[in-house]
């Protein structure tokens, strides 16, 4: 491990990436097995499920951070785990509003 | 429309993803990482969450205030050059040769800035508007003007704006040419026997045509403008205070000058996420406009 200390992982980061590879793991099955056809959506543009996926994600990385910028991330719950309580971010509402736009996005783009 | 996409070309691609991982996603993923912690070098990390995108976003803090700052300074600067060099290319396209020796004698000399490196650029505008040695800054200075981009802020503008235009103008200059030389002559013929102005000529028949090369060029150079580093480093060294300190090298500052990873790893994502957007905008834009043209042509 010592070998890639440099790249200073934790958890967190690991599992966002690790989401992300199955993600496009996923997209790539889909791919092979059901091939699509580009469709004009809303952006009077063709797109397919990756470039739906893209702008999914391209939008949710807007979204978090304007949520942070114009929110803030105070805790909006304590969950009775430990002696202090595990706080929930609102960081998690945005990205809740993320997953709903995604869907959005996926359905009329 | 209904004809299925094979992506299975893509999989060819897979020898190249291997050599990007190690060239480009393996040290994205680790810029994430860092932008997710602090250190204090050793490699011993700690967890900082979101905090300093709170403080990226947050103009109240020193962060903050710095990357907003030059952001929008940044951006007055890409909205300048483009003002500047996008009529002054097409006025240069306009006024070029079309035949003769001259065509390769006027392309030669456009070519020549965009073949110099950015850091000689640099270099060379730097000892140009020295007001002791260089030629530009002596004169300016020997005819009455107090010109010393060292100390003025607006001088520094002023030098580092007219050094790119004098870089890059070439480029929306040659672009806009290829798009006039790509007009058939029989149009010119037709706007002739309707007795058209220059000017209607001009709006009529050339604009429309260099529709699309003026698209490329704004676009690159909007992102070239958006990303520069070296010129106005090598200058102005993003002086005189701050006032000539772009993006790319506050973004320097930060991660080699004071050692803030966490900072500065938050500052790049966010930065190259404004960029990305844009990137996809133009690769949209562009192959649209090839594929609507196709089908323009087709339904000829």
């Amino acid at each position: 491990m010592e070998s890639i200390a440099w790249m200073a992982w934790t958890l967190p980061t690991a599992i966002f990436f690790a989401a992300l590879a199955c993600t496009l793991a996923a997209m790539t099955y889909l791919a092979a097995v059901y091939p699509e056809a580009e469709r004009v959506g809303v952006l009077r543009i063709p797109t397919t499920r990756g470039d739906r996926l893209f702008i999914s994600l391209i939008t949710a990385a807007v979204i978090h951070l304007l949520w942070i910028g114009l929110v803030g991330t105070d805790a909006v719950a304590t969950l009775p785990i430990g002696e202090e309580g595990f706080e929930i971010s609102s960081l998690w509402l945005a990205s809740g509003i993320s997953l709903a736009t995604a869907v959005l996005i996926f359905r009329t783009v | 429309m209904d004809k299925t996409v094979n992506q299975k070309a893509w999989f060819l691609v897979l020898p190249v993803f291997l050599v990007v991982a190690f060239s480009a996603v393996l040290p994205l993923m680790t810029v994430v990482n860092y932008s997710m912690q602090d250190t204090f070098g050793n490699n011993q990390f700690f967890w900082n969450g979101v905090g300093w995108f709170k403080e990226l976003l947050d103009p109240s803090t020193d962060l903050g205030g710095r990357f907003l700052a030059s952001l929008g300074r940044n951006l007055f600067f890409s909205l300048v050059i483009l003002a500047i060099e996008v009529p002054l290319g097409i006025v240069i396209a306009l006024s070029m040769p079309r035949q003769g020796w001259t065509v390769a004698a006027c392309l030669v000399i456009l070519a020549l800035p965009l073949l110099i490196p950015w850091n000689v650029v640099g270099t060379i505008w730097q000892i140009f508007g020295r007001p002791d040695i260089g030629l530009m800054g002596y004169v300016l200075n020997h005819i009455g003007l107090d010109y010393n981009y060292v100390s003025n802020d607006i001088d520094a503008w002023v030098t580092v704006i007219v050094m790119d235009v004098w870089h890059w103008t070439s480029l929306v200059a040659l672009l806009c040419y290829a798009g006039l030389k790509s007009i058939p002559e029989a149009y010119y013929q037709a706007a002739q026997i309707d007795g058209a102005s220059r000017w209607a000529v001009f709006k009529a028949i050339q604009l429309p045509k260099m529709n699309r090369v003026l698209l490329i060029a704004v676009l690159l150079r909007f992102m070239d403008s958006f990303m520069i580093y070296t010129e106005p480093f090598v200058v102005t060294g993003g002086g005189p205070g701050n006032s000539t300190t772009f993006v790319s090298i506050e973004l320097v500052k930060i991660a080699l000058g004071q050692f803030d990873l966490g900072k500065a790893a938050a500052l790049s994502l966010v930065y190259n996420l404004i960029i990305l957007i844009v990137c996809w905008i133009f690769y949209t834009v562009m192959t649209n406009a090839g594929s609507e043209r196709k089908q323009q042509e087709g339904a000829v």
